[in-house]
């Protein structure tokens, strides 16, 4: 595979200004709106990365309460995904299920979030208990929404309570004034409901830049796949894009307790509205990185160029990329959503990122989409991405390879409020039952969910949003599809269970695990369910081959998932860490922890804080939450052992065509790997001794991944874990331990 | 648009130059008793030659410049708006020359906006302020 040479003749002309507008209809929206609590208060900036004071708002009760930031919340919790937990811990009971008042969303966006310096700086960390899984969902979200927040006088955002109205909660961080308004008439899908916002809450046009929407759309009113978008102001294409906390469900609990919209209006942002302490070495830091990016980025990634789809190419050559329902790992099509087509298709000449100084820049754009279906056909829109996720999972995975339909899925996905790669994995779950006999025509009310059948497709998400028809049964996900396709003796539930790519109710993301038995731990032995947020090894083990050995393996599924977690308690993007790295980096030790970049954090968090750690103090600081959120798990009846199985199709081949399309491998695997002679057996008893083998070393991999994060067999910390990471402060969590001890 | 440019024949850097342009820069526009401040920095050979950093409005820094705080003026000078910096750095970073400079005491960075204050005080005549044609917008 020869390195992508970008070439500025091909892009695309797309005057990438010019969109259909949707204001018309503002100040009718605007004049419905009724003010049903407003209270003042004082606006604050962060001292070193902390307002220490957090706001809580019952959208119910309509309550509106500051409360402080304890030092034992920072010293545990950090902040972001840690605060969230925290909260979501002491709001919530063991038996509290997504849809009950009890249960929060809570927004919060860490202690770095908000410094301009360093690239993926601008995160807010999303937590609730999800109806997916009915355990805690965190997700980590671009966008204006949480550094705003923080820069408004709050370090996190709890919202409890149903209301019986749809409702925006308003925060004006420069005047002090915190609103809740009954919103009846407003747009409900989020390209037009954020843009109508935005306009509405700025006070003139240079305000725009001040103000971040959080929003959702009709389908996360009629699915358990609600995401939220959270925005920001495109100066550029003068236009409102989005980034989305898409895992879990998150939009749909949004949807349940009524909240149309958040809405913030912060102070103006400069360089130093952290406080920081030490801002030199933020500012050397943060320069280093942007030079980095400038020299290395072009060879390496080209993240700027591309965004994340710069990798479509290369899983489909490692057969890594999946297709038609994790089946496969490459197709001859695949070229025509490849990078080299993104690369012309997204505007270039314009600035992408998703908070300001991320000099990555992935959050590529592509301008001037006409749609060809749906509530807003013919609209001329500007759409987000694609992100690798979504040229896969709506691409590849459903044998989707015509770009303009892709885009459109992205599209529909984002503005309906619903997560592109859970919809992108539950519908290559439909095609493929589809495609066995297991659903036909009349069963999906006469959808033909083909392997590639894009209008069908599409009519499918419609009716999601209508919640309508086939379209809200797909709308459940992929476990509760899987109960209710057994349920009805449409399939052998083996089979069902086996192609059902899900673990503790949430959808794989878009990558290959078969051949990665390092991935296949990454999935499935999450806190949260199968995403590629708390350990994407795949790369290092299958491109990289930076994990040769078991030991390996299991070593790198303890300090992974530590070390990404870290991201989520302080405000930080992943990407900057590992998709481009210093030109020396291979020459180091340790080289896939990219340890020149994990000083940098050390660096950014010591300096913005004043609390002075090393990398080693980084992994302590994430073990705390990471195990508290294990526990919740337990808690809350999830976060055994036997929750952490995965599906047979993420381990090995289910299927005879499966299996033959990779024979040679399977083949080889039986000689070399279990020291035996495939020579006159059938395809059937070949795929039996590969089960057998591929189920138990994934077996022997939880075993001693449990037993590094000083976990039980059965999956639940030690209480000697616990001491030692101080949690036995806290009396509940011991008690939830000791009962699975 | 208005360039600086430094014949480095007749540069006396590395002689007995006082690096009169960096100091009268310093103290005439960022009003500072500092030479490390200036917009332009010349870099003493021990041959006696003289390298200049200097910006030669590229116009690199507008393109990635995320709030638009970084505009051409009517003369092609790229110039700073303070009120739109948000102080991330990128102009930094993404300058090959490495002519967008810093000063640790303030959040905003700085750089040459062609003015000829130095030019004004180079004992050798070195410093000139040329008109040359902007260059295309690179995408970067």
């Amino acid at each position: 595979m020869s390195q992508l040479v970008f070439d500025p003749s091909k892009v695309m002309d797309f005057d990438y200004t010019r969109r259909t507008e949707y204001l018309e209809g503002l100040e009718a929206i605007q004049a419905a709106h009724k003010v049903l609590k407003e209270i003042t208060y004082t606006p604050s900036l962060p001292d070193k990365g902390y307002t220490n004071r957090t706001l809580y708002v019952n959208v119910g009760s309509l309550e509106v309460k500051e409360k402080p930031v304890t030092q034992q919340m920072k010293d545990v919790f950090i902040g972001g995904r840690g605060f969230g937990l925290f909260h979501l811990w002491n709001a919530v009971k063991p038996t509290t299920r997504w849809n009950d008042p009890e249960n929060e969303i809570i927004i919060s966006p860490g202690p770095v979030a908000g410094m301009t310096q360093y690239a993926g700086t601008g995160k807010s960390l999303v937590v609730s208990l999800s109806p997916q899984t009915d355990i805690p969902i965190d997700s980590n979200v671009g966008g204006f929404y949480g550094p705003l927040l923080k820069f408004s006088g709050f370090d996190a955002l709890e919202l409890q309570g149903k209301s019986d109205k749809d409702i925006i909660l308003f925060i004006d961080g420069v005047k002090g004034i915190i609103r809740i308004e009954e919103a009846p008439t407003d747009p409900v899908d989020s390209h037009v409901l954020a843009e109508v916002l935005t306009h509405m809450y700025a006070e003139n046009e240079k305000d725009l830049p001040n103000i971040s929407v959080v929003s959702t759309g009709a389908a996360a009113e009629h699915s358990l796949i609600g995401m939220l978008n959270f925005s920001f102001y495109d100066r550029r294409r003068k236009c409102v894009r989005f980034k989305q906390a898409g895992r879990g469900g998150i939009g749909t609990v949004f949807r349940d307790k009524r909240i149309r919209a958040l809405v913030v209006r912060g102070p103006k942002v400069a360089g130093d509205l952290n406080h920081p302490a030490d801002p030199e070495t933020i500012a050397k830091t943060g320069i280093k990185y942007h030079k980095e990016i400038r020299e290395n980025d072009g060879s390496q990634c080209m993240m700027r160029r591309n965004g994340t789809a710069h990798i479509v190419e290369i899983m489909d050559a490692y057969d890594l990329l999946p297709v038609h329902n994790f089946q496969y790992g490459s197709h001859p099509d695949v070229h025509k959503i490849d990078s080299s087509y993104w690369q012309q298709r997204c505007t270039q000449h314009t600035v992408d990122g998703c908070w300001y100084g991320c000099s990555m820049a992935c959050a590529k754009g592509a301008d001037g989409l006409v749609l060809k279906t749906g509530p807003y056909k013919g609209d001329m829109v500007t759409v987000d991405g694609p992100e690798y996720e979504n040229a896969a999972g709506l691409g590849s995975n459903c044998g989707v390879f015509d770009p303009d339909y892709l885009l459109e899925l992205n599209f529909y996905c984002d503005t309906y409020g619903i997560c592109t790669i859970t919809y992108g994995t539950l519908t290559a779950f439909v095609m493929e039952c589809y495609q066995r006999g297991i659903l036909n025509k009349s069963r999906t009310g006469g959808l033909e969910m083909t392997w590639g059948n894009a209008e069908a497709d599409l009519e499918m998400m419609h009716q999601m949003a209508r919640g309508e028809g086939f379209g809200k049964i797909a709308g459940l996900g992929v476990k509760k599809m899987k109960e209710h396709f057994i349920k009805n003796g449409w399939g052998d539930p083996q089979l069902i269970n086996d192609i059902g790519m899900e673990n503790k109710g949430l959808e794989y993301s878009q990558y290959m695990s078969k051949e990665s038995l390092a991935q296949q731990g990454g999935y499935a032995l999450t806190n949260k369910g199968p995403q590629h947020d708390e350990a994407w090894l795949i790369f290092m083990d299958m491109v990289n081959k930076q994990l040769p050995t078991f030991e390996d393996k299991a070593e790198a599924l303890y300090y992974f998932p530590l070390f990404r977690t870290w991201f989520g308690l302080n405000g930080f993007c992943k990407l900057p860490w590992n998709d481009v790295v210093p030109a020396n980096n291979s020459e180091q030790p340790e080289a896939h922890k990219v340890p020149e970049h994990v000083q940098n954090y050390v660096d950014l968090f010591s300096a913005t804080t004043g609390i002075k750690i090393s990398k080693e103090d980084l992994i302590v600081q994430s073990a705390k939450v990471y195990n508290f959120q294990r526990v919740f798990n337990i808690r809350m009846g999830k976060g055994l052992r036997l929750h952490d199985a995965a599906p047979y199709r993420s381990l090995g081949p289910v299927t005879k065509e499966e299996y033959e399309s990779r024979a040679e491998r399977y083949d080889q695997q039986i000689i070399t790997e279990m020291g035996l002679d495939p020579a006159g057996k059938s395809t059937e008893e070949k795929m039996a001794l590969h089960r057998e083998w591929r189920t138990g070393r994934f077996s022997q991999l939880m075993d001693s991944v449990y037993t590094r994060r000083g976990w039980t067999l059965d999956g639940v910390p030690t209480l000697a874990r616990l001491k030692e990471l101080g949690l036995d402060a806290f009396p509940e969590v011991v008690e939830v331990v000791k009962q699975h001890l | 648009m208005k360039q600086l440019v430094i014949d480095s024949q007749k540069c006396d850097a590395g002689r007995n130059c006082n690096h009169e342009c960096e100091l009268e820069c310093a103290i005439k526009v960022f009003k500072v008793d500092d030479p490390a401040q200036a917009a332009l920095q010349i870099k003493a050979y021990e041959d006696g030659g003289g390298k200049a950093v200097l910006c030669d409005q590229c116009g690199d820094c507008v393109v990635v410049c995320p709030t638009e705080a970084l505009k051409r003026n009517k003369l092609g000078v790229v110039m700073i708006d303070k009120q739109l910096c948000v102080g991330c750095y990128m102009c930094i970073g993404f300058c090959e020359k490495e002519a967008f400079m810093r000063n640790p005491d303030w959040i905003v960075p700085h750089k040459c906006t062609s003015c000829g204050i130095c030019v004004k005080v180079c004992p050798h005549g070195a410093l000139s302020i040329v008109d040359v044609p902007e260059p295309a917008v690179r995408i970067i």
